[in-house]
């Protein structure tokens, strides 16, 4: 073995990346290990690039190790596990130097990409798992988990603790137990008889992941419409988003059977299309149910019909979009911020729509029972804007918390006894001057009755042509609109608001901006940070726009969406707005940021006197 | 065209029904299609069906998608909610709608162009998710609100106003109903009030998917000669075959039938239909052999009306297959939604 460089400052803060055909398993192997090293009280992150494909095609996986915490990718590879013969070649060019590559040393390698910079650690894998098991699947399946086994030997993770795991799954199955345990016992032992153990990139117990999960933003959105209430979820599948209403289900077969009867407290139903998904979200949320769509993209375009309906006849509905590469069916399996401006203006004629940013798993949660409540508080369509990202990928968030004595905000629906005091009831009429009217279920009382239409109504709900009376609908709903960003959650501010440059991002640009700031803090460059979790924008944001003279605008798209939409909305300056862009489809790193404002700076002589 | 908004209160004398109103309180506002619609007439047959069901005018749900037949839904039971919605999609929100209170009652209206061309997709899948809904289709094989185009359900050789003639094959939403296992299907025909009111009833309390196509035709632009689907072609090619009279619940069948030329069935409410067959030989709670029956009256220019088709012995509509709540999910309490704190804090174990 070559001299082990930079070894003691790398304990705990490293990448490994495994090199997979999609189709074979590997996904559980990969995880064992991330979760064997939160479990060792250690923070990672996962993420996971796979293909738009079942069987066959090359998959990574890859666990940042990171005693900082840090969330996002780290645009850097450590340790390769080279497990695809299609796709070594690259494989081993991506390896930093002073990295390794671990592959399965029963065959020669046909293509040697020597390379002198790097340690190629070899370890018979198939012949391991030949030798002691049968069966084609099975040896493939179990070829996984040896690996897994090498690699807790090299990277010093507590072989219990993924027995343990071992335990957790294959529990009730002893037979699976026990070969999955001697495949990672085979490869463990292998690698401490004939390799260096540990490796000098090694694991070393911490206590930073107590009161923490690992959890994807699908599940905990999922998991949040149950906790807000929602009975009807009606979608069409389309990665990235399908794990969500998966996760919805499946919480609610845990949680919304009657135990007596067995009868359901949800309905979910898969539409033939997404035009038919939002239809069925609108229906149910006009007739009184919370209600809800997860989609993509794609789907975003065909449901714009039916929200702009939804915005004019002032229907609640709540849609998830995880974000996905565009345009078009773009690449399905990559993440991108691109749908902004999309979900903004959604639907033909004036429209402004409700928009919440979540950053990870743990907001999309909170940020989906909020989306329920302002949904049905503004009777508006309202956007939670996820990506493949987030959604996707296992993130470690602290514990998800729910406080008992949350009630359902659903907004101003007139019960029986309040219409029964009314004179007359007028749908969209504004009689509490904040721009939004009371509404009425249908089964409630003959005096509720109105006709919904997104044709031209007056106030009072009656077909209507007349222009004067049209405008004093289309009016209200810009002052509600107004409303909209009083009730909308606040933006999020780090740094102490005095710097000159600042940052603005949303979503899950934010792990990349933290780890940022840490660098650029190190290069004495100080920068206060804006993180947006809403439109409309509020006061907040137009106060911190305006106290700042340069500002770096994050975000994953290519056509600066976010910035377009702080413009139009805000009264910026545009000049004073620079944009960092990431829209190659892996998650963002902190580089291009640290690069983009190095280099604005180098080109400003009067910003760079602020590097102090 | 009416330019006078009648008064709501009516006369003491007119009749009520068991909830005490009247038909007038069971109509809304002024129609603005043109004189002798005969979609006008569907809203009358509409009004006297649920007059006569005795339907608190709360529990019913108007849906609609556009069109002259879509803007119907306001021109009844101005007590009910209805939905205007967008082209060719009433059948989503119905579905939403539906799944949300299974307790409602839910009359859908549209069109020929609304149903069998923009709406084609959303129609055939509310029909296989068996939403418990009567669609009525007011068919008159022409666009109306943008003058005068062939819908999808024009008849192949018809001619147009303007003198185009139209070849392309007609799509027939009773085939279409029948071939995609409908459990209540029927055809009509807007003159006829007498056969059209107790479909729409039996339509109504049928549990499931309810399609009534009613043959309706366009004064304006489908009503000349050399059209198919005029008042005078219709009049000459309806068939009816398959009479249906409406029995509510608890009242007896007070009509002696002859024995094998009526079938009584007994709809999940407890009321019946009483399908009187005139000179047809099949047997209408089969569906392939409806299906038969009709193609080939229809290669024959002929339109049978009547109730085609129904089957009450199935359970596949929507809620009894998802196995849903008895109680409306709108209405089910937050507490019983809510997993709770403490399965919250459970949950986080599966996630270390």
């Amino acid at each position: 073995m070559p001299n082990l460089v930079n070894a003691p400052d790398r304990m705990n803060d490293f990448v490994v990346k495994f090199a997979n055909v999609n189709g074979t398993g590997s996904a559980s192997a990969n995880s064992l290990i991330m979760k064997a090293i939160f479990r060792m009280g250690v923070p990672v992150t996962g993420k996971n690039y796979f293909p738009s494909n079942i069987q066959g095609l090359p998959t990574w996986y890859e666990i940042r190790v990171t005693r900082d915490a840090y969330a996002a990718r780290a645009g850097r590879v450590d340790i390769m596990v080279a497990m695809n013969a299609e796709t070594y070649q690259r494989d081993v060019r991506e390896v930093a130097s002073g990295g390794y590559l671990i592959y399965d040393a029963t065959w020669p390698r046909s293509v040697v990409l020597q390379r002198a910079d790097i340690t190629v650690i070899g370890v018979p894998l198939a012949k391991l798992v030949n030798d002691s098991f049968d069966g084609v699947r099975n040896r493939i399946l179990l070829k996984n988990i040896a690996y897994a086994g090498a690699l807790a030997a090299l990277l010093d993770v507590d072989l219990e603790i993924i027995n343990g795991l071992l335990s957790e799954s294959y529990g009730k199955k002893p037979k699976l137990l026990d070969s999955n345990t001697k495949a990672l016992r085979l490869g463990y032992d292998y690698a401490k008889q004939h390799l260096g153990c540990p490796l000098p990139l090694r694991v070393e117990r911490m206590d930073k992941t107590s009161g923490h999960i690992m959890i994807d933003g699908n599940t905990a959105a999922g998991l949040g419409c149950v906790y807000a209430g929602a009975t009807v979820g009606a979608w069409y599948p389309i990665t990235p988003s399908t794990s969500l209403m998966d996760a919805f289900k499946g919480f609610c077969e845990r949680y919304r059977v009657d135990p007596v009867t067995g009868e359901l407290n949800f309905a979910v139903i898969q539409a033939e299309d997404e035009l038919a998904a939002i239809g069925m979200v609108v229906g149910a949320s006009w007739n009184g149910a919370r209600a809800f769509t997860p989609t993509s993209g794609p789907g975003i375009s065909l449901m714009n019909e039916f929200v702009g309906l939804a915005y004019y006849a002032e229907v609640p509905c709540v849609i998830f979009d995880v974000q996905r590469v565009g345009p078009s069916t773009g690449m399905p399996t990559r993440t991108q911020q691109s749908d902004i401006m999309l979900c903004a203006y959604a639907s033909h004629g004036d429209t402004r729509h409700v928009l919440l940013f979540p950053a990870n798993p743990e907001e999309c949660f909170y940020l989906a029972v909020q989306a329920f409540d302002l949904a049905e508080r503004l009777q508006t369509p309202v956007f939670v804007l996820s990506d493949l990202d987030i959604g996707m990928n296992d993130w470690m968030c602290p514990d998800l918390r729910w406080d008992d004595a949350y009630r359902p905000d659903r907004g101003k629906v007139l019960s029986a006894e309040e219409l029964a005091g009314l004179d007359k009831f007028y749908r969209y009429v504004d009689r509490d001057d904040d721009a939004i009217s009371y509404r009425t279920l249908p089964g409630v009382s003959p005096k509720g009755a109105y006709f919904t239409r997104g044709s031209g109504h007056n106030q009072y709900g009656t077909y209507t042509e007349d222009s004067a009376e049209y405008q004093v609908v289309l009016d209200r709903l810009k002052r509600k609109f107004a409303t909209a960003a009083k009730y909308v959650p606040k933006p999020e501010l780090l740094g102490k608001g005095g710097n000159e440059i600042a940052i603005v991002s949303i979503g899950s640009c934010d792990g990349a901006v933290r780890e940022a700031i840490d660098v650029l803090e190190r290069r004495k460059i100080h920068v206060d940070y804006l993180r947006i979790k809403a439109f409309p924008f509020g006061l907040e944001v137009e106060s911190f726009l305006s106290a700042h003279a340069t500002i770096f605008i994050v975000e994953q798209n290519r056509d600066a969406q976010l910035r377009s939409l702080l413009t139009l909305e805000t009264a910026v300056e545009k000049a004073r707005l620079h944009s960092i862009l990431s829209y190659s489809g892996l998650p963002m790193t902190c580089q291009p940021i640290v690069d983009g404002i190095c280099g604005v700076l180098a080109d400003a002589p009067r910003l760079s006197a602020i590097k102090r | 065209m009416s330019f006078i908004n009648k008064p709501k209160v009516g006369h003491p004398s007119l009749p009520t029904n068991a909830l005490g109103l009247t038909r007038r309180q069971y109509e809304g506002s002024m129609s603005t299609l043109c004189a002798g619609c005969g979609h006008d007439s569907v809203t009358a047959a509409i009004i006297e069906a649920c007059w006569g069901l005795d339907m608190r005018p709360e529990m019913l749900v108007k849906l609609s998608g556009i069109g002259c037949s879509s803007k119907t839904t306001s021109y009844f039971v101005s007590g009910a909610h209805g939905f205007n919605s967008v082209h060719g999609r009433m059948p989503s929100i119905a579905s939403g709608a539906n799944a949300a209170n299974r307790e409602l009652t839910y009359v859908g209206v549209s069109g020929d162009g609304d149903s069998l061309s923009i709406g084609l997709g959303q129609l055939v899948h509310a029909i296989r998710r068996n939403v418990n809904m009567l669609y009525v289709i007011e068919n008159n094989g022409v666009y109306g609100l943008t003058k005068g185009q062939f819908s999808a359900s024009a008849d192949v050789g018809t001619k147009a106003k303007r003198g185009d003639v139209n070849q392309s094959p007609p799509i027939d939403p009773v085939l279409l109903a029948l071939s995609l296992g409908a459990t209540f299907v029927a055809r009509a025909f807007s003159g006829d009030k007498a056969q059209l009111v107790p479909l729409i009833q039996a339509g109504m309390r049928h549990r499931g998917f309810a399609i009534i196509d009613v043959l309706s035709p366009c004064v304006s632009f489908n009503n000349h000669k050399a059209s198919t689907k005029s008042y005078v072609f219709t009049r000459e090619h309806y068939h009816a075959a398959m009479e249906a009279d409406f029995v509510p619940p608890a009242e007896p069948i007070a009509v002696d039938y002859p024995q094998g030329e009526s079938i009584p069935v007994e709809l999940h409410d407890g009321s019946r239909v009483v399908l009187r067959k005139l000179g047809v030989s099949y047997d209408p709670t089969d569906a392939a052999a409806a299906y038969n029956f009709i193609e080939g009256k229809l290669k024959q220019n002929e339109y049978v009306t009547g109730l085609i088709h129904i089957n009450e012995a199935t359970h596949t509509e929507f809620h009894t297959l998802n196995n849903s709540s008895p109680v409306p999910l709108n209405r089910i309490p937050y507490e019983k939604l809510s997993p709770g704190r403490a399965a919250l804090e459970k949950l986080m174990g599966r996630y270390r």
